[in-house]
């Protein structure tokens, strides 16, 4: 019987011929690494194994973006600490907000270069699964794992059944990657892919740019799934080619692979979406919420704070301004993305429409740094978690959407269809 | 190893934003036990006792992968989490600070709030309310990790297995 992409990555690295799901084995990772809500945690294990050096300086990677820069005393005691760490176990792949690269690490790590097709990657942070993109198995991982990857330099895993899930036919305009991905979790429930993985097939998926990949792979936890992952491809490995990444290893799922199920969906029949408060698969088409008026729009974070989302938003937003009464924020991903869109004009497209931009970092996301959320405020938010209190408040709303959604809704004071705003 | 105490109800899909904000994640572990389930229930760790069990419905422990929301529970004194089923990364997370975690849909159906419960965590026998119930039992590996009181303790366990064999 075949084998997944999954099973293949986990069976190679464990150095067997095959793995069969369900069972428990233990594998060298590829590169472990941390963000600074994280950290204390993950340092304080690391030294409670009582390790004195992390298993390979060079493929460990530490990153500054939730609480940037320094929110409160607290968190500036963490960053020093993150800055002892990394100079005391000689970290390769250190990134301060101190002129260098920077940011949310599912953008910063693969523009690094840092993530392989067919990689095993340890990261503290449940939308790790973006790095699936690029055929690399990189599931959603607590904060104690990493500490003890960083000792050990393997871990464990319970080899995950995975579903398929097969996208066909173009897309319409204004349809995206989120528009996607919140239609199979809308389809399947927040608990649909428990202990699974989404692999993500079809021609939508391989004709779609990178970027949209990746927010596609980003939400597979909330979908409840361990990991989501694609077939590397022209496009993926040439985007690591590209930022002189390693070649990786290529992993295709067997014609014969068995999958827990398969989803299918046609790319064509597929309208802009929004998920409504309070979880990310009460998903609705933006038609049946037209009119929901919006106090903020947040536009950034790991599953739409990419180039090519700035760029979508911008889009809308050329020419026109914010509704009054709207707070229109956004947070590129990184350095990188804030820099590029600089120098595309993008930011002052927005700032001209009425956006405040903030540092690239998770900004609002989270509720870790500022944009928070009061009790009467709805957001439209670019980002994956609408829980009750993520963005502040606990009685604050948040919907979920795309780039061109959250413009749209910027400029019309309201959740629109991006079409009637742009035409 | 036995849990025994009195039973906190929760419903389906509470998330780790519930469990833990996450402006608390810089937070010490002492100090994140004040704000355990405050998205739930702020006066939750003015209630809990120590060796209480939190008995709630499916997916509990959803979203994000956040540590500090086991640590809070673990630091308010929680004996055991009983549920329907659980987000993967929370499962996994509690195992790793040791603090134990079992499926069992049928005890949670008969369990009402502030029942006594008692959970024989080796056999995985629940006893709630004068019946009994069978939890799925941790899968071996697992029961290791669990033996060794978490994975720090296995990763020493690990370390000094290497270094043994370095030596040798
Ligand atoms: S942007 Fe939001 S979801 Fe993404 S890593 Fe940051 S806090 Fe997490």
């Amino acid at each position: 019987m075949g084998m997944t992409i999954t099973q293949k990555i986990l069976a190679h690295k464990a150095g067997k011929d095959r793995v069969a799901t369900g069972e428990f084995v233990t594998v060298p990772v590829d590169l472990a690494a941390c963000h600074d809500a994280a950290a204390n945690v993950v340092m304080d294990t690391f030294e409670a194994t009582g390790a004195d050096r992390v298993f390979d300086p060079e493929r460990v990677a530490m990153t500054m973006r939730a609480y940037v820069p320094a929110r409160d005393p607290v968190v500036a005691q963490v960053h020093e600490r993150m800055r002892r760490f990394a100079r005391r176990y000689g970290i390769r792949h250190f990134f301060d907000y101190d002129g260098g690269p920077h940011g949310i690490e599912h953008v910063l790590y693969p523009a690094q270069g840092l993530i392989a097709a067919g990689d095993v990657f340890l990261n503290s942070d449940s939308h790790t699964p973006t790095a699936g993109a690029f055929g690399a198995f990189a599931p959603a991982m607590g904060w104690s794992d990493v500490g003890v990857g960083l000792a050990l330099g393997t871990t464990w895993f319970r080899v995950p059944e995975s579903i398929k899930v097969v996208v066909d036919g173009p897309l319409r305009p204004y349809v995206g990657g989120k528009d996607i991905v919140l239609t199979l979790i809308g389809t399947i429930g927040v608990a649909g892919a428990t202990y699974q993985v989404l692999e993500w097939t079809g021609s939508t998926i391989r004709a779609l740019p990178i970027e949209e990949r990746m927010t596609i792979c980003n939400m597979a936890v909330e979908a409840g799934a361990k990991s989501a992952i694609m077939e590397p491809d022209e496009v993926s490995q040439a985007y690591i080619a590209s930022r002189g990444g390693r070649p990786g290893i290529v992993f295709r799922s067997d014609p014969d692979a068995t999958y827990a199920r398969t989803v299918s969906f046609r790319g064509d029949a597929l309208e802009p979406v929004v998920a409504k408060p309070s979880l990310p698969d009460r998903v609705a088409p933006v038609s049946e919420v037209r009119g929901t008026k919006v106090t903020q729009v947040f536009i950034g974070t790991c599953t739409n704070g990419r180039l090519s989302d700035l760029r979508a938003a911008a889009s809308i937003l050329k020419g026109r301004k914010v509704a009054r009464g709207v707070r229109l924020l956004v947070s590129p991903a990184t350095r990188e993305t804030y820099m590029q869109a600089l120098k595309e004009g993008l930011v002052e497209v927005l700032m001209e429409a009425g956006a405040t931009v903030s540092p690239a970092s998770c900004g609002p996301c989270a509720a870790l740094h500022s944009g928070v959320l009061g009790p009467d405020d709805v957001c439209v938010s670019t980002s994956n978690r609408n829980f009750p209190g993520r963005m502040g408040h606990p009685d604050s709303k948040v919907y979920l959407a795309g780039p061109y959604v959250a413009a749209a809704a910027a400029v019309a004071g309201a959740i629109v269809p991006p079409e009637e705003v742009a035409r | 190893m036995i849990v025994e105490g009195r039973i906190h109800v929760f419903g389906d899909n509470v998330t780790t934003d519930e469990i833990m904000p996450m402006h608390k994640a810089a937070a010490t572990p002492a100090e994140l036990a004040a704000y355990a389930m405050a998205g739930c229930d702020p006066d939750f760790p003015k209630k809990v006792k120590p060796g209480d069990v939190i008995v709630a419905g499916e997916n509990f422990g959803a979203g994000s992968s956040r540590e500090t929301a086991p640590l809070g529970l673990k630091g308010a004194g929680l004996g055991a989490i009983v549920a329907k089923s659980f987000a993967r990364t929370f499962y996994r997370n509690c195992i790793n600070q040791g603090l134990p975690i079992l499926v069992c849909p049928d005890a949670v159906a008969a369990a009402k709030p502030g029942d006594v419960i008692r959970i024989d965590l080796e056999s995985g026998r629940v006893d709630v309310a004068g019946r009994t119930f069978q939890a799925e039992p941790f899968p071996p590996f697992l029961l290791t990790i669990i033996r060794h009181g978490g994975n720090v303790g296995y990763a020493r366990a690990v370390l000094a297995e290497r270094a043994r064999a370095a030596g040798a």
